[in-house]
């Protein structure tokens, strides 16, 4: 890779050229790799973090859990985030969705919905 | 009374020489209204026929008032006046052996409005705004749920180097190619970025080359993706990915900040903006700035941005053949880049034993949503209970984060 410290990288050559366009290509494709190494290990560590929590909430919260179940409407899967729609706006848009895919609104997740100005 | 209709006539003739329709005739001044035209016809297709309009409608009236405005043919002191734009000011603001290299003091004293503008565009400020406001409006959980489409958001950024080596073919300097293939990342702010950092005589064509091009996306791309996908390939159903939690949108712009900063410093401006952005969005507790950053100042700096931009065209900087090769060579990026995507697509698609669908490797090439959405509508347009935007979100995100690295590099090879 002695052609990185060339100092003057002005007119390059055909053979400069190609060593720089296949070096440049790789250090994306490296660099990315790498990333995707670092956030699979996080999400592993999340996850299992995640799941010890959640084996170890049924013994804390067993008595709270009839009233989650009755505060959990039958919506779509998952948390909605809204950003300057309110909640019947919100509600008529995912009923269309889901009426346009033919699926109940409880196998879809909506994860945000926001008014485009 | 004769003298009076003398003195008249002196007055009107010296007015009609000095003024900008006087600027046509003068020499050279027809370039100016060939740009007038194409400003005209960029505004057409910005308005009419919506190619980016919040971009190109800016592009084209910069690029408008800078050529009614600035007429090479008339005396400096003409031009010193009434232009907007003075592109000799950046001219002795790059040349080393002027008195007023790097001078902003110099530039600011003499600007026009689009040269006090366009100290943002060349202080690299405008696209790392830029991208802090798309941080700020992207949700990176797709990306985060599914790491492994980062892959695909590297093997979209093929045409970029494929471009690059083209331009050196076609007579570019090596500063000059490697502005020229950013374009194939389908990145505005980061084509802007690294331009203005290697090539800022390109500036205009490659800003006009990237943004039109990514407003083409949904004609670009179909074709190739139903050229380099099989039909039943096309028609795989993804299986959602799994829900990520909050503490994890928190953490990854921390990490990727840390990550590839380290990795490659010259992507800092670019990177560290984005993921500031989106830590304002994801953290909780700056709701405040990410509405702003995501609206307010997304929207002002786009004013600016754009503008600037297209005063960079005027005549003698846009009116070559270097414009026409790089208009080319820009849309050879983007298909190669399109193509790229849909190679990974296939190979993942045939690791992962028909567990991906191939159409979301086209979305690497960032443009972020309008690659994702392209997927989206590719996929349905096979299967019609197929629902590939959240999937194709993931390598759409990663593209964003490859094309920084790939400027970063290039960068670092010739800044």
């Amino acid at each position: 890779m002695l052609f990185l410290v060339k100092a003057d990288m002005v007119d390059i050559g055909i053979g400069e050229a190609g060593l720089v366009a296949v070096g440049g290509y790789l250090v994306v494709f490296i660099g990315l790799i790498l990333l995707m190494c670092v956030v699979m290990i996080t999400g592993k560590i999340m996850v299992s973090s995640q799941a010890r929590k959640r084996a170890a909430a049924p013994e804390i919260e067993a008595p709270a859990a009839p009233a989650a179940a009755l505060a959990e409407a039958p919506g779509s899967a998952g948390e909605l985030k809204l950003y300057d729609v309110d909640p019947k706006d919100a509600a008529m848009i995912m009923a269309i969705v889901a009426h346009q895919l033919q699926k109940p609104l409880n196998e879809l997740r909506f994860k945000s919905i926001r008014e485009v100005k | 009374m004769n003298i009076l209709a003398f003195n008249i006539l002196q007055t009107f003739a010296k007015l009609a020489k000095e003024s900008g329709f006087g600027g046509f005739i003068a020499a050279g001044g027809w370039m100016n209204l060939i740009m007038v035209v194409i400003a005209c016809v960029l505004l057409y297709l910005g308005i009419v026929k919506k190619f980016e309009p919040l971009l190109l409608v800016g592009i084209a009236f910069g690029c408008l008032l800078a050529n009614v405005s600035y007429f090479p043919g008339l005396s400096a002191e003409l031009n010193q006046t009434n232009a907007l734009y003075h592109p000799e000011l950046w001219e002795a603001f790059l040349d080393h052996a002027s008195p007023y290299y790097h001078s902003y003091g110099h530039v600011l004293s003499n600007a026009g409005l689009l040269d006090i503008f366009y100290i943002g565009v060349k202080a690299g400020l405008y696209p790392s705004l830029i991208f802090m406001g798309v941080g700020a409006m992207t949700d990176f959980g797709p990306l985060i749920s599914n790491p492994k489409s980062l892959l695909l958001g590297a093997a979209a950024q093929l045409g970029v180097f494929v471009a690059f080596f083209g331009a050196i073919l076609l007579g570019f300097t090596g500063p000059q190619a490697a502005s020229i293939g950013i374009i194939g990342g389908a990145d505005g702010p980061t084509a802007i970025f690294l331009t203005n950092k290697l090539a800022p005589e390109l500036l205009g064509a490659i800003a006009i080359a990237a943004y039109s091009y990514m407003a083409l996306i949904p004609l670009i791309q179909p074709p190739l993706m139903k050229l380099f996908t099989s039909k039943e390939n096309r028609k795989i159903k993804m299986v959602q990915t799994r829900e990520v939690t909050k503490t994890e949108k928190i953490i990854f712009p921390i990490i990727v900040s840390i990550f590839v900063i380290l990795l490659l410093p010259s992507t800092a401006p670019l990177i560290g903006c984005l993921m500031l952005g989106n830590l304002f969005r994801e953290c909780g507790v700056t709701d405040r700035l990410s509405d702003t950053v995501q609206n307010a100042l997304m929207n002002i700096v786009t004013i600016m941005l754009a503008t600037s931009v297209g005063a960079t065209m005027v005549a003698s900087n846009f009116l070559r053949w270097e414009t026409i090769k790089i208009i080319v060579l820009g849309l050879v990026a983007f298909g190669i880049s399109t193509v790229g995507g849909l190679a990974g697509g296939n190979i993942m698609c045939k690791l992962t034993g028909r567990k991906v669908n191939p159409l979301i490797g086209s979305a690497g090439v960032s443009a972020v949503p309008m690659a994702a959405r392209v997927s989206q509508m590719v996929g349905q347009k096979e299967n019609p209970s197929n629902f590939l935007l959240m999937h194709a979100m993931g390598p759409n995100v990663a593209g964003v984060i490859g094309s920084a690295i790939a400027a970063g590099f290039l960068l670092a090879v010739f800044g």
